[in-house]
C-alpha cells in the first residue's frame, strides 16, 4: 500500500516538474535560461533586490527621496498611476468579447485578462513597498473604515478586483493543470465576473483621478479640474486598448513559441480592430481635456511654461498618436497602428506622472529639483518591471494564454 | 449621529452642488446607506467628519496676533516638551535657524519662520506654523483607515495604530502640516500638533499659549477669537491688515491667524477656497451607489439581449459583424 502511494506520489512529482520545465530536463531547461534578456535582468535583480531589502529594514527613507512636501513618488506615479489604467486591458476587452460580442477579439482575451491581473498584482506590490507600514495593508477592510475617503474606496475595489481577475483567469489555470470539474465551475461565472470587473474598474479607475480633487492648491490648475475622475476614466479605455496591441506585438516579436497560428495569423486583423476603437476612445478624450480648460477659463495658463508643457502632452502625446492611429486604421496597416499604441501608451504614463508628480506641487520653490529620483528608487522600480515581465513570460510559456489547448477546444 | 438633524443638512449641501451628487442623493438616499453597503460604497451620507459639532460653542481655537510675535521661540521649546519630543540639534535660543524656512517635521510639532517687515526693516515679522485644526480637516477626508478625528474640542487627533503608512493625508493638507517619520523601518508614523488635546480637555491650554510672552497666542473659543479678532482690526485699522486668515480659508480653521501685512507675504496659502476640501469629492463619492446599482443591470440586459438575438445562429451574425468592421 505505502508502495502504490509512493508510485503515485513519484508520478504527481515528475508531472508537476514536466510542468515546471516545459517538458525538458533540468539541464535542457537551464541551457534555455541563458539568454541576452535573462543577464540583463539577473544584473538588474543583482542590485534591486538588495535595494528592496535595504529599504524593509531601513525605512523609506534609504531608498527614496520622498519628503513631508512630497509624500509620493516613483512608486506611485509610476507603479499605481501609470500601471493601473494599462492594466484596464482585462475589463475593456473582455467586456468586448463575453458582454458585447465581439467575438472576433477571442484570440487575445485570455491575453488582455493576464495583462490586467499582472498589472494589478504589480500596482499592488509598488504600493507595499511605498507603504510606511505594508503589513496593514489589510486595515481599511477591517481595522478603520474611512468612508468618506477617495482611497478607501480604491482600496477596496482594487481588492476586489484582483480577487475577479484571478478568477476570470482561472480558465487558463485549469486548463494548464489539466482540470475538468473546477474548470466547468470557472467557465459559469465568467458573465458574473465581467459585470463585477466593468462596474469596480469604472469606479477605481475614476476613483484614482478622485484622488486628486483633494489637492486642488497643489495640482497646478491645468490639470487639477472638477473632470479628473472622468478623464481618469476615459483615458484608461484607449490605454488598454493600446496595451493589448504593445503587449502583442512583443509576443509576436519575442515570444512566438507561446503562441499558436490562430494567435498570430489573426493579429493584424485583431490590431486593427482595436486600434479603431483607440482612436474613437482618444479623440473623446482630447475633447473632455480641453472641456477641462474651458469649465475653469484657463486658457491664459497656456503661454506659462507649465501651459507649454500640458500643449506637449495634449497635442505631441495625445492628439499625435490619436492621428497616427486613425492614419493606420484608415489604410489597413498594423504596423502604423502598433507604432500609434506603443506611442499612446507612453503618453498615458506621461500623463499621470504629471498629476501625481511633475504638476503636483508646482508653486513650492525648486519644484523641479525635487522631483528628480534617487537612482535606488529607480533601481526598485527597475527591478519590479523586471519581475514583472518573467512571471508574464512563465505564465505565457506554460500555460495556454495565446495559443488553445486542443483538449479544451469543445469547451470555446 | 442623528439621523433627524443630518438630513437637511446634507440634502442642502447637495442641492448646490452638481447635479451627480443630487442625483444619487435623491435616488439612493433611502435605502441604500446601511452600514455593510456604506463599507463598499463610501458614500457622502458618512463624509463629514464633525458635522454634528460644526457650530458648536464649545469648540475652542487660537488666535496669532503675528504683529505681537518676537521670535523667541519659547513657543516650540514648550510644544517639545509637552509633547516628548527629541531634544533638537540646535538650542532654542539660537537665532540662526531663521536663516532658512523650516516647517513642522516629525521631531517639531511647531516652527518659527523670520520674514522682511516691508514697513520697518528692523522688525522683522516672525511667523509660528503648526495644525490649524481645520473645522472639515483634509486629512480626515482623504484617510482610507479613520486613523484622524476631529473632536468636539477643535482639536484634531491622530491615531498611531491604525495607520498603515500611505501619506494621502499629507497630499491633502492644503497647510503642508502633517509629517512623516521615513527614518523608521517598523513604526514609521504621521507627526503634527494634537492642539495638546490632553490638557485642553481637563480645562488647560495648549503648551505654547502658555508659553508665549508676547502675549501673540490667545487660546480660547473660537466664536469668540472671532470677535477679539476683529475687535483688534477694527480697533487698529493702521496695524492690522482687514483679513482673518483662518476664518473661511478651507472652510474654516481652529487656529486663525491676525497680520500686519498681506499673508501671502508670509507663506500662507493663498490659493484657498472657502469651501471644505470634502466637496470636491462629494459629488464622486456620491455617484458611487449609482455606477454600482445601474450597471450591472445595465450590462446584464446588453448581455441578455444580444445572447437573445443571436438565437439559434449563435456567434455567426457577430462574426459577420467583425468582418464588416
Amino acid at each position: 500500500m505505502s508502495n502504490g502511494t509512493s508510485i503515485k506520489t513519484d508520478n504527481f512529482r515528475s508531472k508537476f516538474m514536466d510542468k515546471l520545465l516545459m517538458g525538458m530536463s533540468w539541464s535542457e531547461y537551464s541551457k534555455t535560461l541563458i539568454t541576452p534578456f535573462n543577464i540583463v535582468a539577473a544584473l538588474i535583480l543583482s542590485i534591486g533586490i538588495p535595494t528592496i531589502a535595504i529599504r524593509f529594514m531601513y525605512g523609506l527613507a534609504t531608498v527614496t527621496h520622498a519628503s513631508n512636501e512630497y509624500p509620493w513618488g516613483l512608486f506611485l506615479g509610476w507603479g499605481l498611476f501609470g500601471g493601473v489604467p494599462l492594466s484596464a486591458a482585462g475589463f475593456v476587452v473582455g467586456t468586448a468579447y463575453y458582454i458585447f460580442g465581439f467575438k472576433g477579439f477571442k484570440p487575445l482575451v485570455r491575453l488582455a485578462i493576464l495583462t490586467g491581473f499582472l498589472g494589478y498584482l504589480f500596482a499592488c506590490l509598488y504600493l507595499l513597498t511605498d507603504l510606511g507600514r505594508p503589513w496593514r495593508i489589510y486595515y481599511p477592510m477591517f481595522i478603520g473604515f474611512g468612508t468618506a475617503s477617495v482611497l478607501f474606496l480604491v482600496a477596496w475595489h482594487v481588492a476586489t478586483y484582483l480577487t475577479v481577475q484571478l478568477l476570470e483567469f482561472s480558465e487558463a489555470i485549469l486548463e494548464w493543470v489539466k482540470s475538468r470539474r473546477v474548470y466547468k465551475w470557472a467557465t459559469m461565472i465568467v458573465i458574473g465576473m465581467t459585470i463585477a470587473g466593468i462596474i469596480l474598474s469604472t469606479l477605481h479607475q475614476s476613483a484614482l483621478g478622485a484622488m486628486f480633487l483633494l489637492a486642488p492648491g497643489k495640482l497646478h490648475p491645468l490639470w487639477y479640474s472638477p473632470f479628473l475622475p472622468h478623464l481618469f476614466l476615459s483615458s484608461s479605455i484607449y490605454a488598454a486598448l493600446c496595451m493589448v496591441i504593445v503587449v502583442s506585438t512583443l509576443i509576436a516579436r519575442f515570444l512566438r513559441g507561446a503562441a499558436d497560428n490562430n494567435f498570430l495569423g489573426n493579429l493584424d486583423r485583431m490590431t486593427l480592430g482595436l486600434g479603431k476603437g483607440a482612436c474613437v476612445a482618444m479623440f473623446v478624450y482630447f475633447v473632455l481635456k480641453l472641456v477641462g480648460v474651458a469649465h475653469d477659463d484657463n486658457w491664459y495658463l497656456l503661454s506659462s511654461p507649465y501651459g507649454k508643457w500640458f500643449l506637449v502632452e495634449i497635442l505631441g502625446f495625445v492628439l499625435l498618436p490619436a492621428a497616427i492611429l486613425t492614419y493606420g486604421v484608415k489604410n489597413s496597416s498594423a504596423g502604423v497602428v502598433r507604432f500609434g499604441a506603443f506611442y499612446a501608451v507612453l503618453g498615458i504614463i506621461m500623463n499621470r506622472m504629471n498629476v501625481s508628480i511633475i504638476a503636483f506641487n508646482w508653486n513650492l520653490p525648486e519644484h523641479l529639483h525635487h522631483i528628480i529620483p534617487p537612482w535606488r528608487e529607480v533601481i526598485v522600480v527597475l527591478t519590479l518591471v523586471t519581475i514583472h515581465i518573467m512571471i508574464f513570460r512563465w505564465i505565457l510559456n506554460r500555460m495556454p494564454v495565446v495559443r488553445e489547448d486542443p483538449e479544451y477546444m469543445e469547451y470555446h | 449621529m442623528d439621523g433627524t438633524v443630518k438630513k437637511p443638512e446634507t440634502e442642502n449641501i447637495s442641492e448646490e452642488k452638481e447635479n451627480t451628487c443630487e442625483i444619487s442623493r435623491r435616488g439612493f438616499l433611502a435605502g441604500s446607506a446601511t452600514a455593510a453597503g456604506a463599507l463598499l460604497l463610501g458614500s457622502c451620507e458618512h463624509a463629514y467628519a464633525s458635522m454634528e459639532f460644526s457650530n458648536s460653542k464649545d469648540r475652542y481655537g487660537c488666535l496669532t496676533d503675528l504683529t505681537a510675535c518676537v521670535g523667541c521661540r519659547s513657543c516650540e521649546k514648550a510644544c517639545n516638551e509637552a509633547n516628548n519630543l527629541p531634544t533638537p540639534d540646535v538650542s532654542f535660543d539660537d537665532a540662526s535657524v531663521f536663516k532658512e524656512k523650516r516647517r513642522p517635521t516629525s521631531k517639531a510639532y511647531t516652527v518659527v519662520n523670520q520674514y522682511k517687515n516691508p514697513k520697518d526693516e528692523s522688525k522683522p515679522i516672525y511667523r509660528k506654523i503648526q495644525c490649524n485644526h481645520c473645522n472639515e480637516p483634509g486629512c480626515a477626508s482623504a484617510c482610507p483607515v479613520h486613523a484622524y478625528t476631529k473632536t468636539k474640542e477643535g482639536a484634531v487627533l491622530y491615531d498611531a495604530d491604525k495607520c498603515f503608512g500611505c501619506r494621502y493625508c499629507m497630499v491633502a493638507c492644503p497647510f503642508y502640516v502633517p509629517a512623516y517619520d521615513y527614518e523608521s523601518a517598523l513604526e514609521p508614523k504621521i507627526a503634527k500638533c494634537i492642539l495638546c488635546y490632553d490638557r485642553i480637555k481637563t480645562g488647560g491650554i495648549p503648551a505654547c499659549a502658555e508659553a508665549c510672552p508676547g502675549g501673540a497666542i490667545t487660546f480660547g473659543k473660537r466664536n469668540e477669537l472671532i470677535n477679539i479678532a476683529r475687535k483688534k482690526i477694527v480697533e487698529k485699522p493702521d496695524r492690522y491688515i482687514d483679513h482673518i486668515y483662518g476664518e473661511q480659508e478651507a472652510g474654516g480653521t481652529s487656529w486663525i491667524y491676525i497680520s500686519g501685512v498681506p499673508f501671502e507675504q508670509l507663506d500662507f496659502p493663498t490659493n484657498l477656497t472657502k469651501r471644505p476640501l470634502i466637496e470636491e469629492t462629494k459629488g464622486f463619492l456620491g455617484a458611487v451607489p449609482v455606477v454600482l446599482t445601474v450597471w450591472p443591470a445595465f450590462f446584464g440586459m446588453v448581455y441578455a439581449a444580444l445572447q437573445h438575438r443571436e438565437g439559434p445562429h449563435k456567434g455567426q451574425k457577430n462574426e459577420k459583424e467583425e468582418e464588416k468592421k
